[in-house]
């Protein structure tokens, strides 16, 4: 897969509260709905500032706190095509993945607010037009390749009924 | 803090090692890649609906073992809005359709009412989609928070996949002085280790403190695991954990000890004789001060209750410290009983009655405060000091208020006193 966009920088340990607040996850299972609402604690307008494709770009334990997958699903239906981070969060890191959203381990210090990117998964390193430099990517666990290959893990059970990873 | 670094070819097999590769049937190390049969699946309020949808998307039809399967309405409950009630007739329906166990309104958090349940003990494998599934680990169980598509998946297959995860030892040497609890080890121990210390990491906890501590006090401890980014927080079983598990289950488990030649990521030791009662400034977790540098910073909310703070010897203690008392006329006190039979519990003890003659406003078990989806959401500027596990900006449902962690013997002191007070000062 392969995504171009511009990027937008948030700092370190960017919880789950704060991609979605425990006070809308709770009342709908509207991906869409809850979209409008990503980020809002840490960019009240956030969401209005996303063009289709762009990136979020983090510093380091993106997505620690709680386990709720709505966080990715918000961000993926903000229309984020990947987060890229130093590093991210256990639970997040799995969800995100089980639901088809690149989740991107690299260090992000070479990239600024407002950078194009160009990202090619399959090729380990993306590419920052605006600096004109090559940036490496910590390749994902082979499990995880085989999951988003798959289509996310609801597809992955839905081909196999059930885990199959050999 | 002194750290030691153990890594070498030893043959030994820690507490997490030893019970994946029970559950796998494959003898794995750390950073191995297996799947394990689950013993026991739990969803809440928040999660569940969600992976009951990723479930039919799965095209799963009937649960692996109803039986071993748990939903519980604890987090936005009783449902404050007309979405929340439609997920929550989701659950109900769900649970009532495939037979497995529905916790409804009033019933308490997941994390108190599964062990209560009897079903997990030593050496049980459980996979929960909410963060703090950690808890059970005070029962010498490997437990661990998972999203709704994962849960989907445990719900039809009994599996999950799991990268087996290093361990970080915390020794932990010394008694707690009085006044000091297991909430302020825990948040000590992050504030050490940051709340990416353990990412992708088990936290193994032992040493005299640990060993001293009650059963409520290691749950404390287990529970916030994941606030250093821990896939779990493990502890030994002892005879501590057969008599608190007797009271509500007649299985029989099998204890799982590390070897003392098992391979750890990282040794770190504390001597804690002398530890402060500690406390966590906004917005993070890991923001810790002993209490000494933040005494008198005012508050207009008190809150105890949440998985970490919500049982009887925590209601019991804020009892003892408010018995006989009013709380501040410009705080507003708010106690949430972990779960029915603690708040059963501490009625007949007359603690619900001190708690409330002090002025406390008592609500239904759950976790609503915590989370910020009902029953106590701070105004703009106020300040909340909570016996949580979070502090993140909003997280109570307004991001425009500040939100302290502490013990709730520092929750109850600054509740009498309208700011930050020492508990030392009250507890005899």
């Amino acid at each position: 897969m392969k995504y171009q966009g511009k990027c937008h920088k948030f700092g370190n340990d960017v919880n789950t509260d704060y991609i979605i607040s425990g006070k809308y996850k709770f009342k709908t299972l509207d991906m869409n709905e809850l979209a409008k609402h990503v980020m809002e604690d840490l960019d009240p307008d956030f969401y209005n500032k996303i063009t289709p494709g762009d990136f979020i770009v983090a510093g380091t334990n993106f997505g620690c706190g709680s386990s709720r997958e709505q966080a990715p699903l918000a961000i993926k239906h903000a229309n984020i095509s990947a987060v890229l981070a130093k590093s991210f969060a256990r639970i997040f890191y799995r969800n995100a993945i089980n639901t088809g959203l690149p989740v991107i381990e690299c260090d992000t210090d070479l990239i600024d607010a407002g950078d194009l990117l160009d990202i090619d998964l399959a090729s380990g390193y993306i590419i920052n037009r605006s600096k004109d430099i090559t940036i490496a990517v910590k390749p994902l666990p082979q499990v995880m390749i085989k999951i988003l290959n798959d289509g996310g893990l609801a597809a992955h059970f839905r081909k196999y009924g059930g885990f199959k990873f050999d | 803090m002194k750290t030691t670094l153990e890594r070498g070819i030893n043959l030994g097999k820690t507490i997490i090692e030893k019970i994946l590769s029970a559950h796998s049937g494959q003898d794995c190390r750390a950073n191995d890649i297996v799947v394990a049969q689950v013993d026991y699946i739990m969803g809440q309020d928040g999660t569940s609906p969600l992976a009951i949808r990723a479930f039919e998307n799965m095209n799963g039809k009937e649960l692996f073992d109803p039986d071993k399967v748990a939903l519980v309405i604890d987090h936005s409950a009783p449902s404050p809005l007309e979405g929340v009630s439609a997920l929550h007739k989701l659950m109900r329906e769900f649970a009532k359709q495939k037979g497995c166990h529905l916790y409804d309104i009033g019933a308490g958090v997941c994390h108190q009412l599964i062990p209560e349940s009897g079903q997990v003990g030593p050496g049980s494998l459980v996979i929960g989609a909410d963060s703090h599934t950690c808890t059970y680990g005070a029962l010498n169980a490997f437990s661990t928070g998972v999203g709704s598509t994962d849960l989907a998946g445990g719900l039809i297959s009994g599996k999950m996949w799991f990268k087996v995860p290093e361990t970080v030892k915390f020794v932990c040497h010394g008694v707690l002085p009085p006044g000091v609890y297991a909430k302020d080890l825990i948040l000590y121990l992050i504030g050490q280790v940051t709340a990416d210390g353990c990412t992708y990491m088990a936290a193994e906890y032992t040493g005299e403190a640990i060993a001293a501590l009650s059963m409520e006090g290691r749950f404390t401890v287990a529970n916030m695991a994941i606030e250093m980014g821990a896939k779990a927080g493990l502890m030994e079983a002892d005879e501590k954990t057969f008599q608190w598990l007797k009271r509500y289950t007649d299985r029989e488990f099998t204890p799982v000890s590390s070897d003392a030649d098992a391979n750890y990521h990282q040794v770190l030791e504390f001597d804690v004789s002398k530890l402060e009662p500690q406390v966590a400034k906004p917005h993070r977790v890991d923001n810790v001060a002993p209490i000494s540098r933040v005494l008198g910073a005012p508050i207009q909310q008190a809150f105890i209750g949440t998985c970490t703070n919500g049982r009887l010897e925590d209601l019991r203690l804020a009892a003892s410290i408010l018995e006989g008392k009013k709380v501040h006329p410009d705080v507003r006190f708010i106690v949430a009983p972990a779960s029915r039979r603690v708040y059963l519990d501490a009625m007949a003890e007359g603690v619900i009655q001190k708690l409330v003659e002090a002025g406390a406003a008592v609500v239904t078990p759950g976790c609503g405060p915590c989370v910020g989806t009902h029953n106590g959401v701070p105004a703009d500027g106020e300040t909340v000091l909570s016996t949580a596990n979070r502090n993140f900006k909003g997280r109570m449902g307004n991001s425009n208020a500040e939100i302290y962690l502490a013990s709730p013997a520092t929750v109850a002191a600054s509740a009498l006193t309208g700011v930050i007070t020492d508990p030392r000062e009250f507890v005899k």
